[in-house]
């Protein structure tokens, strides 16, 4: 298989499926030509409602926010209209549209193009969230974006653009957990909303600890969803309190070192391991 | 022949706006006495005295023309052909509603003859209506968009973003401003800048007209004009229909910020006595004219008891149609 970066897979999963349905359209000009692949003004509602219209009419709109933070502009189109139209119309149709809303904090883009939105959408029903880490995963969660039949919002993380495979973080991490004796097994969730509850209880089952990583804001993040289902599920089986691990509830810095600082490094996803081992 | 007429006065036609305007309006008035009775649980927004928009408007489409309306939508949406019994058990929130019973008067939507909901969003059908146009355009098809909001509508960015999205694109859609004077219980004048919504459009470059809206033959000439044009690929056209709205805001709304001097003088001006008044002088029988409004509302009549009498529907029903994936219930432990 061709090595990819993590921008080229999302790019390669898009074409691959507008060669395969001709109801997708969004994206590669060269290829698809300026019909299937608009431009469009800067407007953000009418992007996302238009996607909510085209979706309603059957084909399948790809919609670009460039920014999870700019599709706060269209929010709602995507929540009172793209989730709600098939259980308000009682099933009368289906919103298959995916909405591009890259998250997560990249070099000095401070308060407004940094932030990681993704428990927004996790709380609302009708919507899916998905959340690639590898280049594989965001081809293969791209394509199934796609052909998934409810709106999705698919949030890749722009620091991972330039990635070949493995995400650093979480693993490098483990790896430096390892180093010191201690096994620490990493479950990428890939998908939020639905998110696989089954592997985390499993996994908590077999450990009796569980931290919580996620470069989000914590408070009432996806992180105390999941902290919350292996407290009401697991207590009997912690041996540990569930730690949770994200960013202290303020904006995005424009300088490096209040960037940094907020920032959940390797570093502290080894600390907060080794205390709940100690 | 009566002297008085215009010749191109067309009875058979003003005739069936005429029973149309009666149907929406038995509609309406069984849905505000369901309301009293605690049949319709939550708000409707009667069209009262607007009727004639919807009748002059909607049967200039065709059945696979798609339409978008707002959350007083009931008269565009029996307009477009919708069956007015699973209506009123929408309203009721019964078995057997458009919707199942899960979207009530805001979210009534009939896919089947392309009516594709109304919207408790202000102005949120705009963008909508840019995007179903949008699909008919790619996929080439012949079917146009037609997208009612009202004149509150025009302060919303939408409204622009919508039009302005339709405009370059060149889609094939028909905006149709219904102006009732109020935007929920303000006076949409006293908030709004410049000329108005058909200034606005003809900003950004759509074909605008003007139009009495309580004149249901001026809106279905030009309607039928303005579908046409759109049908032939001109792209976006914008009507601005002038109407009142006889009734409060809601069914629960008194309406007390206006005078009471106004509304009577605007009942004068209802769509359905002038088409009345115009079919009388064309020399169709009064008994005929009654006889339309009786049929209406023994027809409305017959939806009301057969909607009361349809059950709630089974509350399994609230976990179908979320989504595809993940359990959307609540845990048991």
């Amino acid at each position: 298989m061709a090595v990819m970066t993590y921008a080229e897979a999302s790019r390669a999963a898009i074409a691959e499926e507008m060669r395969r349905d001709p109801a997708v359209y969004k994206g590669l000009v060269e290829e698809f030509g300026t019909e299937r692949i608009s431009d469009a003004p800067i407007s953000e509602a009418c992007i996302m409602g238009a996607a909510v219209g085209a979706a309603m009419m059957g084909t399948r709109p790809i919609v670009e926010m460039r920014f999870s933070d700019f599709a706060l502009c269209a929010v709602d189109e995507l929540v009172n209209q793209a989730a709600k139209a098939r259980y308000m119309f009682g099933g009368q149709t289906r919103v298959p549209l995916v909405v591009r809303e890259p998250i997560g904090m990249w070099r000095s883009s401070a308060a407004q193009h940094s932030q990681s939105l993704e428990a927004w959408y996790a709380h609302i029903p009708g919507l899916v969230v998905a959340c690639p880490a590898t280049p594989a995963d965001n081809k293969g969660l791209m394509k199934s974006a796609i052909r998934c039949d409810d709106p999705v919002v698919y949030m890749e993380h722009k620091n991972l653009w330039g990635l070949e495979g493995e995400v650093p973080g979480c693993l490098k991490a483990a790896e430096a957990l390892a180093a010191r004796g201690v096994e620490a097994e990493v479950i990428d969730l890939r998908t939020l909303w639905p998110w696989d509850k089954a592997r985390v209880l499993a996994s908590v089952e077999r450990t009796g600890r569980l931290l919580v990583v996620q470069e989000a804001v914590s408070v009432a993040g996806f992180g105390a969803e999941i902290a919350a289902t292996v407290a009401e599920r697991l207590h009997k089986a912690l041996k540990a309190p569930v730690r949770r691990l994200g960013a202290p509830r303020v904006p995005i810095s424009y300088a490096p070192p209040l960037e940094d600082v907020v920032r959940v490094s390797e570093a502290m996803i080894v600390a907060a391991a080794e205390g709940l081992v100690a | 022949v009566n002297e008085r007429v215009a010749p191109n006065l067309d009875v058979e036609r003003l005739s069936a706006h005429h029973r149309l305007m009666w149907r929406i309006r038995a509609f309406e008035e069984l849905a505000l006495e369901g309301l009293k009775e605690k049949l319709v649980l939550g708000a409707i927004h009667p069209s009262i005295g607007q009727e004639g928009v919807a009748a002059g408007v909607c049967p200039n489409l065709l059945s696979d023309d798609v339409l978008l309306s707002t959350h007083r939508g009931h008269g565009h949406t029996l307009a477009k052909g919708a069956d007015p019994l699973a209506m009123m058990r929408e309203l009721f929130g019964r078995e057997g509603g458009n919707c199942g019973g899960k979207g009530g008067s805001m979210h009534i939507a009939d896919f089947a003859v392309g009516m594709l909901g109304a919207n408790g969003v202000v102005a949120a059908n705009i963008v909508i209506a840019a995007g179903a146009a949008h699909a008919i355009k790619l996929k080439r098809e012949r079917k146009i968009v037609c997208c009612i909001f009202g004149d509150g509508a025009i302060n919303r960015g939408p409204f622009l973003e919508g039009l302005n999205w339709a405009k370059v694109f060149d889609l094939p859609a028909l905006f149709v401003c219904e102006d009732n004077g109020f935007a929920a219980t303000t006076r949409t004048r006293a908030m709004t800048a410049g000329d108005g919504p058909s200034a606005r459009a003809r900003s950004l470059g759509l074909v605008a007209e003007e139009i009495d809206g309580n004149d249901v033959q001026a809106v279905d000439l030009a309607a039928r004009e303005a579908v046409r044009a759109v049908r032939d690929g001109s792209g976006p056209r914008f009507l601005h229909l002038h109407t009142y709205r006889l009734t409060g805001h809601t069914g629960a709304d008194p309406a007390a910020y206006r005078p009471k001097e106004e509304v009577e003088s605007r009942w004068q001006d209802d769509p359905i006595a002038r088409a009345a008044a115009l079919l009388e002088s064309a020399g169709v029988p009064a008994k005929a004219l009654a006889a339309a409004k009786d049929e209406a509302y023994r027809e409305m009549r017959a939806a009301y008891d057969a909607a009361k009498a349809t059950p709630y529907p089974p509350v399994e029903q609230a976990y179908a149609d979320v989504q595809d994936v993940g359990d959307p219930r609540r845990e048991a432990f």
